[in-house]
């Protein structure tokens, strides 16, 4: 089942969405919620999708049950999405077109929202009455709501916790004598641990933590400012440095400077801002400095789409900055692997002392996910530094550290400056194993050899797709990032109705697994390329890695997410 | 108590590869002499440059150095010095690449204050592109890319690092290498961000703003009577005169950026790390999950 509030922006669409959540994983309910909203402070249609369902869910889906219309134009802008038998509660004043919803089958739920909340609140609680009538109807029971409600309020006081509570009791008992008995989809409480509800911004952040990511410069860009608001927002205890930068360039020279000088650093954007960091992607390239940016996609070019989905930018990560260099790029499905490549990262770049790239989406970094706690589990996260020198190894040094030493790996024992024994200088030209700049043409050669066999170690360790559904089947999608949540629910729903169809899903793109994705490609009877792009991307990766050719593309690049159903529909 | 270091200390073996006379040796020996004269071993300095003729300097140096990229020196120190707030960071960068390509950061360190040294090796020109006009070119300065002269006018460092918020700012003349090396230890001594804006002769390819040039017009503002560095009116009109050096202006006490960062406050995040990675103590994020519930 899924409910929909929509509204204008600055209605508090996404507070009531979220607390709408919150009341039903208490519940024990598993939801996804994905967020719908344009790039202005107020004014203009938001939306709040949240699935509900007993199982795990990893997708919003495109059937809407019961919709919360804040505003008139909500109803016309869902109409088709409302299943028949579904209904829309709406504040009495606004007007909405009965008439057409009716002829779909589709009940109309007027409710005195406003003059409830007047009544036993202030009118400003209009929200906290749609949500209690919308538990209603469903035969949910109120006391989620409540404890939703006190845990959020208690900030404001008790008076207010207070009103809220009369106003949800208000709403919720005149709801349910109107309209419950007409209305067929219930939900029922479950037996459940407590669950969190997290998407993948705050999983990354939850995982860059763990994995002892202590500094995090940024400039905030939709949707991945909430990464640098996260950690902002920590107790200080955890030692957590952040710094909002005057631009995306400081942004990213920052966390190379902290890493140079021996801190886990990170930054975070979106496209636009990891295009003007390209640059300095190659200076962490050349003096070898650990690095991990996280480019949260929206839709482009330029300023694009700024508050929507894509995955426009797969080949631009792959290739930003001049000339040649290893990095890595990790593209999470869900929000647990968010939080594994949050810490992985950060291993990964101190192994292989390179940029790595966490590739997410508007779409995976805000929408949110009901997960068991033990789901995000820090006795599974593990922090390896690579070949940074302790204090003692330094002391064992010979006089003269040559900071970038030829090596059969091609990695170089990494030393933090400000141990005497280590005093070195680096430079982004071309230099000796010592740092120093030098033209020379065998030392550019080894050099070059040097640093690109790091990518050819770091290969062996990128995780081949991973499969989900059958072994084998007449279908197969191939997709990546967070397209893996529509592609698993679209191949639940071919099985459903009686189709053979399973998945393949990218999350290690570079370097790019070749010899475990051809031989997995290899064994399918009929590929098809799901992607949130125009030019198929991933699809022209694999032939550019394997030779082989996918059979189909399925494309979508109007900022919306793929729903299931969408995916299901296309390949009809 | 400071022990004085041996100048020499820092000296390296490494070919230097500016051409005979450039005011970039002065630099050099300035810094050195710096250094040795605040007790700063090699070890425990981090000289942070950009690209150009002069951010060649910390590869002459020996003293940890990072050669960055063209105009970001002061973002990468920032990083490097919110990391390891030990370490002495300096960053040497010429007039193109801080006050041209890198102003923004120039701008916004000014009023960051963290405690940075910086000096300009300002020569009013591109001189390892051989010879474009810069920011700090004067108006009518004529060039490969500015043959009927230079229409803009010309880039004023003090002034506008006095209006972003600096709290240390001075000039210097490479003609005089002691002189610099005191305003550099000046720079250094300073709680805060400090500008040293250097000016510099470029032998090659400046014909107009010479070594005689500038001995013409450079006074010590120290020999001025009267004169008080903590004036910040007096200082305004001092950064628009030809040509004052020393120090111009300096505020004393000011609130310094690391200072008022809370996650430093019980450690750095390089020496939190080192503790991190022997004994991670990931129980401590446990709580951290009942935000999401």
């Amino acid at each position: 089942m899924s409910v929909l509030i929509g509204g204008d922006a600055g209605q508090g669409v996404e507070s009531s969405g979220a607390g709408l959540c919150q009341a039903f994983a208490r519940g024990g309910l598993q939801v996804f919620a994905m967020q719908d909203y344009r790039s202005r402070i107020r004014g203009g249609h938001n939306f709040y999708q949240i699935r509900l369902s007993e199982r795990a869910t990893y997708s919003h889906s495109s059937p809407v049950h019961l919709v919360l219309a804040l505003t008139a134009e909500t109803v016309p802008l869902h109409m088709d999405n409302i299943v028949e038998g579904g209904a829309v509660i709406y504040p009495e004043r606004v007007k909405v077109d009965e008439e057409a919803l009716k002829e779909r089958g589709v009940q109309c739920f007027a409710m005195p929202l406003v003059a409830i909340a007047e009544e036993h609140g202030s009118r400003i609680m209009t929200n906290t009455a749609a949500l209690a009538a919308a538990a209603s109807v469903c035969g949910w029971p109120l006391s989620y709501l409540e404890s939703v409600i006190r845990d959020n309020f208690q900030v404001k006081g008790a008076q207010v916790v207070e009103s809220n509570l009369a106003v949800a009791k208000a709403a919720y008992d005149q709801a349910q004598e109107r309209y419950a008995a007409a209305f067929s989809y219930k939900l029922k409480p479950l037996e459940a641990p407590p669950r969190m509800l997290i998407n993948g911004n705050q999983a990354i952040s939850l995982g860059a933590l763990a994995g002892g990511c202590r500094f995090m410069s940024a400039y905030p860009m939709t949707p991945a400012t909430s990464i640098i608001e996260w950690l902002s927002a920590l107790p200080r205890e955890l030692g957590v440095v952040t710094k909002h930068a005057e631009d995306e360039i400081a942004a990213v020279c920052m966390a190379i400077g902290a890493s140079y000088a021996g801190a886990r650093a990170m930054t975070a954007t979106s496209g636009g801002g990891f295009s003007l960091m390209a640059e300095a992607l190659g200076l962490a390239g050349m003096t070898e400095v650990p690095l991990v940016v996280v480019e949260a996609q929206r839709g482009g070019p330029s300023t694009g789409l700024p508050t929507r989905t894509e995955q426009g930018d797969l080949l631009f990560v792959i290739n930003a900055s001049q000339g040649e260099f290893p990095r890595v790029v990790l593209a999470p499905g869900t929000v647990e692997e968010c939080f594994e490549a949050g810490w992985r990262a950060f291993n990964l770049a101190e192994r292989y002392q390179c940029p790595v790239i966490i590739l997410s989406d508007q779409f995976l970094a805000s929408s949110l996910r009901s997960l068991d706690k033990g789901a995000i589990d820090f006795s599974t996260v593990s922090i390896d530094r690579g070949q940074l020198l302790s204090a003692e190894d330094v002391e064992r040094l010979e006089d003269g550290y040559r900071r970038f030493a030829f090596s059969d790996s091609g990695i170089s024992p990494r030393a933090a400056p400000g141990h005497p024994k280590a005093v070195q200088a680096i430079s982004s030209d071309e230099h000796d194993e010592y740092g120093h700049i030098t033209e020379e043409i065998t030392n550019r050669q080894r050099m070059m050899d040097k640093r690109m066999r790091k990518l050819a170690a770091a290969a062996e360790e990128m995780r081949p797709p991973k499969r989900y559904g059958p072994q084998e089947a007449d279908l197969t999608l191939v997709c990546w990032g967070s397209s893996y949540g529509p592609c698993r629910e679209a191949v639940d729903l071919l099985k459903a109705s009686g189709g053979s169809a399973n998945l393949l899903h990218f999350s290690d793109l570079w370097p790019f697994p070749e010899d475990e994705a051809a031989r997995m490609l290899k064994a399918c009877r009929h590929t098809v390329a799901v992607e949130q792009n125009y030019t198929s991307q991933m699809a022209r990766l694999i032939r550019m890695c394997t030779g082989l050719s996918v059979d189909r593309t399925v494309n979508k690049y109007d900022g919306r997410p793929f729903s299931p159903e969408d995916i299901v529909a296309e390949l009809r | 108590m400071v022990t004085k270091m041996d100048a020499k200390t820092y000296d390296t073996t490494v070919e230097v590869t500016w051409c005979a006379g450039c005011g970039d040796y002065a630099i050099l020996k300035a810094l050195k002499l710096a250094l040795a004269e605040l007790g700063i071993a090699p070890h425990q300095v981090l000289l942070v440059s950009g690209i150009g003729c002069g951010s060649k300097l910390p590869d002459y140096t020996n003293a940890n150095g990072y050669m960055t990229i063209h105009g970001r020196p002061l973002a990468v120190a920032t990083g490097a010095k919110l990391a390891n707030p030990e370490l002495h960071v300096i960053v040497v960068n010429g007039d193109g690449d801080s006050y041209g390509i890198g102003c923004n950061h120039f701008v916004h360190t000014c009023r960051r204050n963290p405690d940075i040294t910086q000096i300009v090796e300002n020569n009013q020109i591109y001189g390892l592109t051989k010879g474009q006009y810069s920011p700090t070119s004067d108006a009518g300065f004529i060039t490969t890319t500015s043959p009927d002269g230079a229409i803009e006018a010309a880039f004023n460092p003090a002034a506008i690092a006095l209006a972003a918020g600096a709290t240390f700012i001075a000039r210097a003349f490479s003609g005089d290498p002691k002189h610099m090396a005191g305003v550099i230890a000046q720079g250094v001594r300073h709680r805060g961000y400090a500008l040293v804006d250097v000016l510099q002769p470029c032998v090659t390819f400046n014909r107009v703003n010479t070594y005689a040039w500038y001995r013409e017009r450079v006074y010590d503002l120290a020999e001025e009577e009267g004169y008080d560095p903590s004036d910040r009116t007096a200082a305004w009109h001092k950064a628009q005169e030809c040509i004052p050096v020393g120090v111009i202006y300096q505020v004393e006490g000011a609130p310094v950026y690391e200072d008022q960062v809370r996650a430093l406050a019980d450690g750095s995040p390089v020496s939190r790390l080192l503790e991190l990675a022997r004994a991670p103590a990931l129980g401590q994020y446990e709580s951290l999950k009942e935000r999401f519930v």
